[in-house]
């Protein structure tokens, strides 16, 4: 998978977040193994948060969950159950990049956009039907775009459960916004 | 000849490459048809229609299927290592592309190895890992959206997933962000970032911005970003100089959504359909008493 994090600039400084000693984080192969784990941990109720790795992970994709430290076992063990393994746990010992939070909206009267970081999404507000994706530029980016667009909210996959890459997961954060707005 | 690299969602696509013809808005490589939509595909139709329209050099696309597992863009650097030197290109312009430094880094040896040296441009993910790899400055053109271009000006993201907040506010301005980006090294020598308006920049100034017609609502249409590199391609293609090329492009691609009566819905087909027109009236008004310059 994506391997920015153990290229050039290492030295780049990163998040601004303290680490926090009672988490750890759960490394994986690739985005949808991070995706699928994410779900199936949110849906059990734990605490988790998908962050970007520290520089010094030298496997995985460039996603990892952070979890408590303390339910390891028990986190390890749900996994387990859903055929899903970590490539590593590792404690956090440095801050974590955090993925965007800051969602644009533009209405258009009929049409609404919503785009995080890179990746926009636009609906007719009548019919909530998916008019066009734009932006992004990894290659799940035009294949969520066949799979969505002319569907309604409703009736389309969710860009977690089709995509592979960071940019279909911040789809998934612009699409989930414009279902809280619509 | 132009080259251009990049990626078509579908997985049972193999790695082709050739001359890339657009036939009743379909386009054809080898004994493929592939149909226009947004991604590659889409920057291809915008870059055969413009260049069967200024009779500029031949299209040769290397593609092939990936649906974002990496695989398929794997494949496709692995043979643009082993081959590209074999080929002669005025411009090579790369495109949707699982973002690898390590598979970025050996294309670009690779290129070196050409002669000459093509224009290269590169955009989507390619894009991405070319900022990542610390070799932004080896580029001729970069060609972010605003979203894109706050990652560059954030030296510490590895994907535009994780720019910082205080850069991507809304209250950061092009040029603060444009300076950042070369202050950092992350641009390459001429950037064309894609807004309103649209600006074209140096690591020196704004050379140029354009930001007539405005449609707010081309932002919407997947694919606008990819036509405009398409055209931007053939136009550094055919003999116009870097920032000249870039403002025809962005002009020329909005006034296609001048002439397909576009809004929020309008899918990227319709514009590209109208290139022409469109290329007719930039050039007519750019070039009142010559013609443009030929390949």
């Amino acid at each position: 998978m994506l391997k920015f994090f153990r290229k050039e600039k290492p030295d780049r400084p990163i998040k601004d977040k303290k680490p926090s000693a009672d988490r750890g984080i759960l490394v994986f192969e690739n985005t949808s193994e991070v995706i699928q784990a994410e779900n199936i941990l949110k849906r059990s109720g734990w605490r988790v948060r998908v962050m970007g790795p520290p520089p010094e992970i030298q496997s995985g994709c460039d996603l990892v969950i952070e979890f408590p430290l303390i339910e390891e076992l028990n986190i390890l063990r749900e996994l387990r159950h859903a055929h899903i393994s970590p490539l590593a746990v590792v404690p956090v010992t440095a801050p974590l990049l955090a993925p965007v939070d800051l969602f644009h909206t533009k209405d258009f009267g009929d049409y609404l956009m919503v785009r995080a970081a890179n990746m926009k999404i636009t609906v007719a507000k009548n019919s909530l039907k998916i008019v066009n994706i734009s932006g992004g530029g990894c290659p799940d980016v035009p294949f969520l775009a066949q799979e969505m667009v002319g569907k309604t909210l409703a009736e389309a996959p969710r860009p977690r459960d089709l995509g592979h890459t960071l940019c279909g997961y911040a789809l998934d954060l612009a699409y989930e916004e414009l279902c809280r707005k619509c | 000849m132009l080259g251009i690299v990049g990626t078509v969602p579908d997985l049972q696509f193999p790695l082709t490459h050739g001359s890339v013809r657009l036939v009743d808005g379909c386009l054809q490589i080898k004994d493929r048809d592939l149909p226009v939509n947004r991604g590659t595909p889409a920057l291809l139709a915008a870059a055969v229609k413009a260049s069967e329209w200024l009779d500029s050099p031949q299209i040769h696309a290397f593609l092939v299927g990936d649906i974002g597992k990496g695989d398929g863009s794997r494949e496709l650097y692995q043979f643009l290592t082993q081959h590209l030197s074999e080929f002669h290109f005025e411009v090579l312009t790369f495109h949707y592309l699982q973002p690898d430094v390590d598979w970025h880094n050996r294309v670009l040896f690779a290129i070196e190895t050409m002669e000459p040296r093509p224009i290269l441009i590169a955009d989507a993910g390619f894009m991405y890992a070319a900022k990542m790899s610390g070799q932004a400055p080896c580029y001729d053109f970069f060609t972010p959206d605003v979203g894109e271009l706050a990652f560059l000006a954030d030296e510490s993201a590895p994907h535009p997933f994780y720019t910082r907040g205080f850069i991507l506010h809304e209250d950061n301005k092009v040029p603060d962000l444009i300076q950042r980006a070369y202050r950092y090294g992350n641009a390459a020598k001429y950037l064309l970032v894609k807004g309103q308006p649209d600006y074209i920049a140096t690591e020196k100034q704004i050379a140029a911005t354009v930001d007539h017609p405005c449609y707010d609502a081309m932002e919407a249409i997947g694919g606008t970003g990819d036509t405009l590199t398409g055209l931007l391609t053939v136009l550094c293609g055919a003999g116009f100089k870097p920032v000249e090329a870039a403002v025809l492009a962005a002009m020329t691609n909005r006034w296609t959504g001048h002439y397909a009566d576009h809004n929020p819905a309008t899918q990227i087909g319709d514009l590209i359909d109208k290139i022409p027109q469109a290329l007719t009236a930039v050039l007519a008004q750019s070039f009142p008493n010559r013609s443009p310059p030929k390949s």
